[in-house]
């Protein structure tokens, strides 16, 4: 069996290698290098109607490395870490970055912007890896057995899973930036379906997501959770195309907040390519909207101690009270736009370094989702968007939803087939309610949010 | 087969440590073990702004080790390609069994091979040839129109050898191309005007020469910019139920959404699909015929043999309407009694195989495509795509267009913005009135996921008129 604990000699092996490529680049006549390796492994376990379906268990590393000539540069990466593979490597990229252009903004970031955010980030903990393998698939059988007994109506299952993983990164410049960091993840989620006779079936899922086994939620909340999930969708209709209020669930609210992070995002900026571009200090939503990227959020899924050119991640307010305060930036684009980057360089081994937000969310309001609900005399309670219809250049919004029709402030009944389109220019200034409840399953969290003036088109 | 040598030269293999580790990965029993090597090796460049930013060259590689035990699937892999790691990987994969270990057949049998490939890949082109068609392809966007603000190009290419082989004696190796090119754009209708994008790309399992005489950089190019030009000048989309007329090529996603994804096997096996049951039953009307085809030469969904070695098939799914079979990979066809179609396919040796297209169709019928366009009082004309995405289980999918037009009295008039469609599965196809005589497969830009692995697919229909569908508009 693998096992995630690694050697502090393993650790020490990996961030020799990274300078070794590095110092080696710069002998073969680069003027900057950088390199970074991952290392990981990964547990998955599928069991279904009470049966194990698949077990996977596995780990694996590879470099990327990224050299400049001056202001041109080029990169290359590889699974490979043996000798040959590492000299294909720095010849590759020494080679390919004859080829590109001069481009005045190329290059890592500013020495003394380097360095890395103090204190524990608790990203790591080994017990993620604690459980014997009888005892992983016990737990994601659990989540499927609660979701299974919860109603006679669940009469199916894509199964129950519980994941883990470890990762490893390192990272190691010419300018003098070495750093490393671990991270762990573990999960548990449930998949039941639920059909009345021969009606359409209907599918729903939950699932937990922590950093370590002790936050994780119980197999059978998940379950319970996900049943209810998928009932609630039972029986569900069309309705008339309308202009009605529409309740995001925090779940769906998560994915504007997402395309609130693509829409500030310095490289959809400096192109032009973002309908937020040139907006900075404009009021782009209504008062009671403010956005913060935090990348040192202890235990955040989106936190880490340096980005991926070695900038210490911060806590940046992206919307303060409705006006655009800041981009999200990598040294690139912050350059480009002649401010200072924000640590959000995020990159895989290929290529050039994008941006990525870090643990992104909407300050919760002053009300429960409960009597944001009770104030709707008809709308749409949307919890499940399909498809990706979201145009960053024109802020034109138009997807595919589901959710539970809301009459006199109580659910009335479920609806599909339907879609929710507006602008997101109109939806970022008529959010008319938050909600109390943010909660973190991943990287990105909204509340409960309620947007007026969408168009729901169905029959 | 030379194919095979790739393996055994680079890395030392020989038969004897392919038996080997097939016996460690039977070692606590098992119905059939694999062994899944991959060499992967990609190149690409990029232009934006005008500027060559990026260029890149990387190896991926490794092995992946499958055990299978009734309906119970162990894997592991390792990216490292020594004895040592694969024969841990193997007796990792084994613990899915729990019994007398087996042997697995001595001797392999390799799998005849044929060629849906060029000889020359274009991995091994000069990187300077590939730079040339990057720098074409800007020059033609920026050149369309004055209003194109902004171009990025990339090109990208890879070739990808394999080698799988079975512990019931089955063996097959395979060297698979493939390249695109996609070309970006942003208009603007001048500096406080208003902004539109328009992206397109295309490729496939081809030579560099594809670029050079059949698909040219000017031609993808031309193709964006215009497509972003007439977005400046859409209008908001209309909302509600109303007929669709959907154009030749990409927009075949509708198949691949509405009705692909829910004839995989794997959840037909499950009975979790909205398809599960409907063999032999009227799914589309009587003018569809839709099939699954792994075999078109240099096509991007085109696969010589499938991730599981097996021989990649013309498969028909619909035949006038009638539902006729699922697609397949070997779990699926040992557990449910039907043939292997030669559908079972993964992202990388990291991945457990599952049942996936290849390139989807719709066959060509009579009309005439300017007759379906006379035909609709008030509707839709879709022309491009974006995505498209389905719940496999309740059947409904949804995918939003690039290119959308109003048609009124059956003339295509006002470009349209913001303009998705919602429908369900199992239904969408019996609605479909008519179906052109003008087939075409997309460019080459399809990439499908499910489960969180990504493989390359190809999609296509002739001009079709939906009766009945909802368009996600504001308006």
């Amino acid at each position: 069996m693998l096992t995630a604990e690694r050697s502090p000699k393993l650790e020490t092996d990996l961030k020799q290698l990274a300078h070794d490529v590095v110092r080696r680049a710069m002998a073969g006549g680069a003027s900057a290098a950088e390199a970074v390796v991952h290392d990981g492994s990964e547990f998955s376990t599928v069991v279904r109607l009470g049966e194990v379906e698949t077990l996977k268990e596995a780990g694996s590393h590879a470099m990327g490395l990224r050299v400049f000539f001056g202001r041109r540069s080029a990169s290359t990466h590889t699974s490979d870490l043996s000798a040959e593979g590492l000299r294909q490597l720095v010849e590759g990229a020494l080679a390919l970055a004859r080829l590109t252009s001069e481009d005045p903004h190329a290059g890592l970031a500013e020495p003394e912007l380097l360095g890395s955010a103090s204190g524990d980030l608790q990203l790591y903990f080994d017990d993620v890896y604690s459980l014997p393998t009888e005892e992983r698939i016990a737990w994601a059988r659990r989540a499927e057995a609660a979701a299974l007994s919860a109603d006679p109506r669940i009469r199916n299952s894509e199964g129950g899973s519980f994941d883990a993983a470890n990762n490893h990164k390192v990272m190691v410049n010419s300018l003098g930036f070495a750093g490393e960091y671990k991270s762990s993840y573990c999960s548990l989620a449930a998949v039941p379906i639920a059909q009345i006779e021969d009606s359409p079936m209907q599918r729903d899922y939950w699932f937990s997501v922590a950093r370590t086994l002790r936050k994780l939620d119980s197999p059978e909340h998940v379950g319970r959770v996900a049943a209810e999930r998928a009932l609630r969708r039972l029986g569900a209709r069309k309705v008339k195309t309308a202009r009605v209020p529409v309740i995001f669930d925090p779940m769906v609210a998560r994915s504007l907040l997402d395309t609130i992070s693509q829409a500030v995002n310095g490289d959809a900026i400096y192109r032009g390519a973002s309908f937020l571009a040139g907006k900075l200090g404009e009021k782009i939503a209504g008062e009671n909207v403010t956005v913060i990227d935090d990348g040192i959020m202890p235990g955040g899924f989106g936190t880490s101690p340096f980005d991926d050119e070695g900038v210490p991640t911060q806590r940046t307010t992206v919307i303060e009270r409705g006006v655009l305060k800041s981009y999200l930036l990598n040294t690139y684009t912050a350059r480009k736009l002649g401010l200072k980057t924000t640590g959000n360089a995020a990159r895989g081994l290929a290529g050039t370094p994008g941006i990525s937000s870090g643990n992104f969310f909407l300050q919760p309001g002053t009300r429960s989702p409960h009597k944001i609900l009770a104030d709707v005399r008809q709308g749409l309670y949307v919890t499940e968007f399909l498809g990706f219809g979201v145009n960053l250049v024109t802020g034109d919004y138009s997807r595919g939803a589901s959710g539970l029709w809301i009459e006199n402030g109580e659910p009335a009944y479920p609806v599909e087939e339907i879609t929710v389109a507006g602008s997101l220019r109109d939806m970022f200034n008529n959010i008319s309610e938050i909600g109390t409840d943010l909660e973190f399953r991943g990287s990105t969290a909204a509340p409960t949010l309620r947007i007026d003036g969408m168009t729901v088109a169905g029959e | 087969m030379d194919n095979n040598k790739f393996f055994f030269q680079r890395y030392g293999l020989a038969e004897q440590d392919l038996e080997r580790y097939l016996a460690a990965a039977l070692s606590a029993g098992g119905d059939f073990a694999d062994l899944y090597f991959e060499y992967q090796y990609s190149t690409s460049i990029s232009v934006d702004e005008s500027m060559v930013k990026s260029a890149t060259q990387g190896i991926s590689a490794g092995c992946g080790v499958r055990v299978i035990s009734g309906e119970r699937t162990g894997y592991a892999y390792t990216g490292e390609l020594t004895s040592e790691r694969i024969l841990h990987a193997a007796r990792t994969a084994a613990l899915i069994a729990s019994g007398p270990s087996k042997t697995p057949i001595a001797g392999f049998k390799p799998e005849a091979m044929r060629s849906l490939y060029p000889a020359t890949p274009s991995v091994d082109a000069e990187m300077a040839s590939k730079l040339d068609l990057v720098q074409r392809a800007d020059r033609a966007a920026r050149a369309y129109d004055p209003r194109i603000a902004q171009v990025r190009v990339s090109y990208a290419d890879e070739l990808r050898h394999i080698l799988v082989v079975g512990s019931d004696g089955s063996m097959a190796a395979d060297v698979q191309p493939l390249a695109r090119m996609n070309v970006f754009c942003i208009a603007k209708n001048g500096a406080d005007g208003n902004s539109a994008r328009g992206s397109t790309g295309g490729g496939g399992r081809v030579a560099l020469d594809f670029f050079l005489t059949e698909k040219t950089p000017e031609h993808f190019a031309t193709e964006a910019a215009r497509q972003a030009i007439i977005q400046l000048d859409a209008r908001p989309t209309p909302a509600g139920e109303m007929e669709v007329v959907l154009g030749p090529g990409w927009p075949g996603i509708l198949l691949h959404e509405a009705i692909g994804h829910g004839l995989e096997a794997d959840f037909n096996r499950k009975g979790t699909s909205a398809f599960t049951g409907l063999v032999g039953k009227r799914v589309a009307s009587e003018k569809c015929t839709v099939v699954d085809n792994g075999t078109l030469p240099s096509r991007r969904g085109s696969l010589n043999v499938d991730d599981e070695g097996s021989p990649t098939q013309n498969t028909v799914l619909i035949e006038k309407g009638i539902l006729k079979q699922y697609l397949s990979d070997k779990l699926s066809s040992r557990l449910m009694g039907i043939p292997d179609t030669g559908n079972g396919r993964r992202e990388s040796f990291e991945h457990i195989p599952m049942p996936r297209m290849t390139n989807t169709y719709m066959l060509a019928g009579q009309d005439d495509p300017a007759d379906i366009l006379r035909s609709v009082k008030y509707g839709i004309f879709a022309k491009n795509f974006g995505g498209g995405q389905v719940d496999i289980t309740n059947g409904k999918f949804v995918f939003s267009a690039s290119e959308a037009y109003l048609i009124e009295d059956g003339q295509v008039t006002a470009p349209l913005k913001g303009c998705s469609l919602i429908g369900n599965g199992p239904d969408v196809l019996t609605r479909v009135s008519m179906v052109g005589n003008d087939l075409a497969l997309d460019e080459g830009v399809g990439t499908c996921g499910k489960d969180g692995q990504s493989v390359p697919v190809g999609v296509g229909i002739p001009t079709l008129k939906v009766d009945r569908i909802t368009v996600g508009g504001t308006k």
